[in-house]
């Protein structure tokens, strides 16, 4: 096995140094009964090349462009990632290395999440974001954790129009510990229905993301307002982080704690895994954080360096009082996040923005045009909700057949909106696709 | 040795990334705008992010720049107790890499993506032989996330028996997510310390275990990389009061292939794919911790649950006992590709031989190392010991001290300072993945910073001197936060 290096003489010499005779005695603290009776039983061992050719099968039988068109988002979305990125995180001093404890040899990664850090408050508008979270549902889950923390009321109401897998995600985190989630319902223009909180008592946080799942952007000033009334902090969430670089940031619009996706900062997609969980607040809430964060501090000889930092709120102090479990979380993750926003820069991030939203409008006007009814109003950046009718089904998977997918059904999670779906367009999808689809679903 | 090896030579400076490029810069390029405008109420826009503009040069020298001042398994010797920083194959990069994996949404429909679900379904099934249990779930994102998802599965168990509990029992040699896992459900740990032997006795947790106890969480091999030989006993008396025994998995490349996890009556495992399956940990994640169950709680594992039907693969959402969904989507599927082409690599014999090379270099360097170190339970170990800074201590030398000197001859120090139940604790985990001659050398370097230690101990509590920072000021950084430029 080329990993590993011991020769036969070897392992001889250094059994000899043990005072072992064989591998196999290595192990006489082990109980007969824990062992196993057998060999393990796995598929035998394959060569590098026979590897690549069961690898090569695999991954051949998923649908991905350029062969398949497939015009989904809902959280996990198709952008063009530089071969800078890929590079650069590629490289194995990054790559190979584990959390920096060790500040002094692990700077490359600590002046990386730093500067990630920085540019994640300059997205989300927020004073603060930690290094980050495992996904945009476990940031959010977080997040919510970290409201009943600090207001020490123990409900949340969460918008319907939260990602239905974040809803589920909060749930699995809150309910066992005997927290209790209220929805709150959505009016008919695609926005969520704030009317309810006013009559919410002990609410901790008010949750709501933008753009909602309907793709619709969302008032989180009056969200903000809504729950400063009831005494409960906005948590505003995200699954498309790339908005940001057209929208107004959600701290500036009052949010007290933002959390949410960043696959779209140069993640692939991958099969909806690792993502990048971004969490940020306000400077005063900072010791109430999960995770970890990187600060800027300096060696005995004066010059700037970097170190995991507040450490003492975090699992390996504080254990039980932690405010967290996270452990590892997804740094490398938060690596591509920074590559991908410098390379991009201000102004490159503003113009794919647009071209986005310019995209998705342009896609949501020509079905529109063709005919189908476009239920939400509000205005939308790369995803919208369109309503094919209830007998779509059979066009949608004759479609899927031919490698094309027309959104997401929404009926699902949402009974209501049967024959609708959730189509989403970035600037991978040229005018030629968006209207093929269109001709297609018009036929 | 008065001039450490491979430690001298050119270190660059590099400014934060703000303080490089020009507006108006361009980094990466854009697809031709063929669509026309259509512009957004400007009520709804905001100024756009102030990020740096940079060209792609000024990208690409930055960032290399950064990657020279990081330490990974790829440069050297990393022996990050409980960690298992073993060799990540460079093919894992490659086939995660793949398009049909790489750019999958994870909301297509199953038919078009049956590779993908094949992947997972198959990784359970390996995972399950491997560890000896029934059912898998790949969702958990990380080892603490996987503790989590136990722990929920754990909690569903009792609430589905119809009486919740409010304890769980916890080692005191534990990992501090396992306290932390556990709070999140409600439970309170209940610490029990370690006998004698640096192993779990019987009597102890017989004394704690009763009808308002959970169960316990136990890492096996511990982390003082003993085997808890009285497990098996430990799990009967858990399991006569009701209780689930819980699995720390974080150690299982000390015996892959060697224990079976359900014969020692484990109900519930964690496993580490970060550490034990050879993907990389990327300075701090992403990792995986799937969990393995035992068949009568398959029916609360998280959802969606991937199903094979003749040849065909699907998810599956409805399970009304599950404690629901972990995550986002499926888990970090991307980590997954790696582990699988890592298990299907080594197949049987190679993870049992893996397992076997680890435990010998990690008792070969206890042998080497306990002259001059203090070994904190001189017994066999499995694949990593722990060490203190008890022999060190008239010198006023403490095992940061050594650490850090570590880091001038070369090497990634170990872990320090954990577990907590050893004072000054340095913990070694080699891997099988090392040589002879590479432990050889770090043998060599410890050997010469215990003589430093004596004779000349300022230069250990100097150090480290030849790293691109020295000794950082972390009470500042604490004290007075600087998390964003
Ligand atoms: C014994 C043990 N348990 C649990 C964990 C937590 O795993 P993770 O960091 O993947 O969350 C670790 C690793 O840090 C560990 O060493």
């Amino acid at each position: 096995m080329r990993y590993l290096p011991h020769t036969p003489e070897e392992i001889q010499e250094m059994l000899a140094v043990v005072g072992a005779e064989s591998l196999d005695q290595l192990f006489f603290p082990i109980p007969p009964a824990c062992r196993r009776q057998s060999a393990l039983e796995l598929p035998a061992p394959l060569s590098e090349w026979a590897l690549d050719a069961r690898m090569d099968a695999l991954a051949a039988r998923t649908a991905v462009a350029p062969q398949a068109k497939v015009f989904l988002g809902a959280g996990s979305y198709d952008h063009f990632i530089p071969a800078a990125v890929d590079a650069l995180a590629g490289r194995s001093e990054f790559l190979t290395a584990y959390t920096p404890y060790q500040p002094e040899i692990s700077q490359g990664t600590l002046q990386a999440i730093y500067e990630y850090q920085t540019l994640a408050c300059r997205l989300m508008g927020t004073e603060v974001a930690t290094a980050s979270h495992y996904d945009g549902a476990t940031a959010l889950a977080e997040a919510l954790l970290m409201a009943i923390r600090k207001t020490g009321h123990r409900r949340v109401a969460v918008s319907r129009l939260v990602h239905p897998h974040y809803r589920q995600v909060a749930a699995t985190y809150l309910h066992p510990a005997g927290y209790e989630i209220v929805e709150l319902p959505y009016r008919p223009d695609g926005t969520t229905d704030l009317s309810t909180v006013e009559a919410e008592p002990d609410l901790a946080a008010v949750a709501i993301q933008s753009p909602n799942f309907f793709g619709c952007i969302e008032d989180l000033a009056a969200g903000a307002a809504a729950a400063k009334g009831v005494g409960a902090l906005l948590v505003a969430g995200f699954t498309e982080a790339l908005a940001y670089g057209l929208l107004k940031s959600p701290a500036s619009q009052g949010a007290e704690i933002v959390a949410g996706e960043g696959q779209s900062l140069g993640l692939p997609r991958s099969f909806g895994g690792p993502g990048l969980g971004m969490l940020g607040t306000r400077q005063a809430h900072v010791r109430s954080l999960p995770g970890r964060l990187v600060g800027k501090t300096v060696d005995q000889e004066g010059r700037q360096g970097f170190v995991l930092t507040l450490a003492t709120r975090e699992q390996h102090i504080r254990r039980e009082r932690a405010t967290s479990n996270i452990c590892t979380n997804n740094s490398h993750c938060a690596l591509r996040a920074v590559m991908y926003m410098a390379a991009l820069g201000g102004t490159g991030f503003r113009e794919l923005a647009v071209l986005n939203h310019d995209k998705a409008a342009y896609l949501k006007q020509a079905l529109a045009a063709a005919g189908h009814r476009v239920p939400f109003t509000r205005p939308i950046f790369n995803e919208f909700v369109v309503d094919f009718g209830t007998g779509f089904e059979a066009v949608h998977r004759r479609l899927q057949d031919a490698g094309i997918v027309a959104g997401l059904p929404l009926e699902a999670d949402y009974p209501e909106l049967a024959g609708c779906y959730l189509l989403c367009a970035t600037e991978t999808a040229s005018r030629q696709d968006l209207d093929l689809l269109v001709k297609e679903v018009s036929r | 040795m008065n001039a450490p090896l491979g430690t001298t030579g050119l270190i660059l400076d590099e400014p934060l990334l703000w303080e490089r490029g020009r507006p108006g810069r361009r980094g990466a390029c854009l697809p031709p705008a063929d669509v026309p405008p259509s512009p957004l109420d400007p009520e709804l826009c905001g100024d756009g992010p102030d990020f740096p503009d940079l060209s792609e040069v000024d990208l690409v020298r930055h960032f290399t720049r950064l990657s020279t001042w990081n330490y990974g398994v790829d440069t050297g010797f990393y022996p990050l107790g409980s960690c298992t920083m073993k060799y990540n194959p460079k093919t894992h990069e490659r086939q995660a890499a793949l398009k049909g994996f790489a750019a999958a949404h994870p909301l297509l429909p199953a038919s078009l993506c049956q590779g993908a679900l094949q992947l997972i379904w198959e990784l359970e099934r390996d995972l399950a032989a491997i560890t000896g249990m029934d059912a898998v779930s790949l969702q958990p994102a990380a080892g603490a996330h996987g503790e989590l998802a136990g722990m929920l599965v754990i909690h569903a168990h009792h609430q589905h028996q119809g009486h919740q509990r409010a304890k769980i029992i916890i080692p005191d040699t534990a990992h501090g997510t396992n306290p932390a896992s556990a709070a999140l459900c409600g439970y309170r740990p209940v610490a029990v310390a370690s006998g004698p032997e640096g192993v779990l006795e019987p009597a102890a947790i017989e004394a704690v275990m009763d009808e308002e106890t959970a169960g316990i969480m136990v890492t096996n091999p511990n982390t003082l990389g003993l085997f808890e030989t009285h497990i098996r006993e430990i799990a009967a008396i858990v399991h006569a009061k009701g209780g689930l025994v819980y699995a720390d998995g974080a150690n299982l490349n000390a015996v892959m292939g060697i224990v079976d996890m359900a014969a020692i009556g484990v109900d519930v495992i964690h496993l580490n794919l970060h550490k034990t399956f050879a993907t990389p940990h990327g300075g701090g994640g992403p990792g995986s911790g799937p969990i393995c169950v035992r068949r009568q709680l398959e029916p609360y594992l998280p959802v969606p649950r991937v199903v094979k039907d003749g040849d065909q693969y699907h998810l599956e959402t409805d399970r009304p006992l599950s404690i629901g969904r972990m995550g986002s989507f499926h888990g970090h599927f991307g980590v997954m590709v790696k582990a699988y082409s890592y298990i299907r690599s080594m197949g049987a014999d190679g993870l049992r031989r893996a397992s076997e090379l680890a435990v010998l270099n990690a008792n070969y360097l206890k042998e080497k190392l306990k002259q001059d170190f203090h070994l904190a339970y001189d017994r066999p170990c499995m694949h990593e010991c722990v060490f203190s800074d008890r022999r060190q201590a008239p010198f006023k030398v403490t095992t940061l001290d050594m650490a850090k000197r570590l880091m001038d001859y070369g090497f990634h120090p170990p872990t320090i300072y954990f577990p907590l139940v050893v004072h000054g604790a340095i913990m070694i985990e080699p891997t099988e993945t090392e040589s002879k001659e590479d432990l050889d050398r770090f043998v060599t370097a410890m050997r010469a910073i215990a003589e430093e230690a004596r004779t000349e101990p300022e230069t250990v509590k100097s150090a480290p001197r030849y790293t691109k920072v020295r000794r950082l000021d972390e009470v500042t950084a604490a004290r007075k936060p600087c998390l964003v430029g």
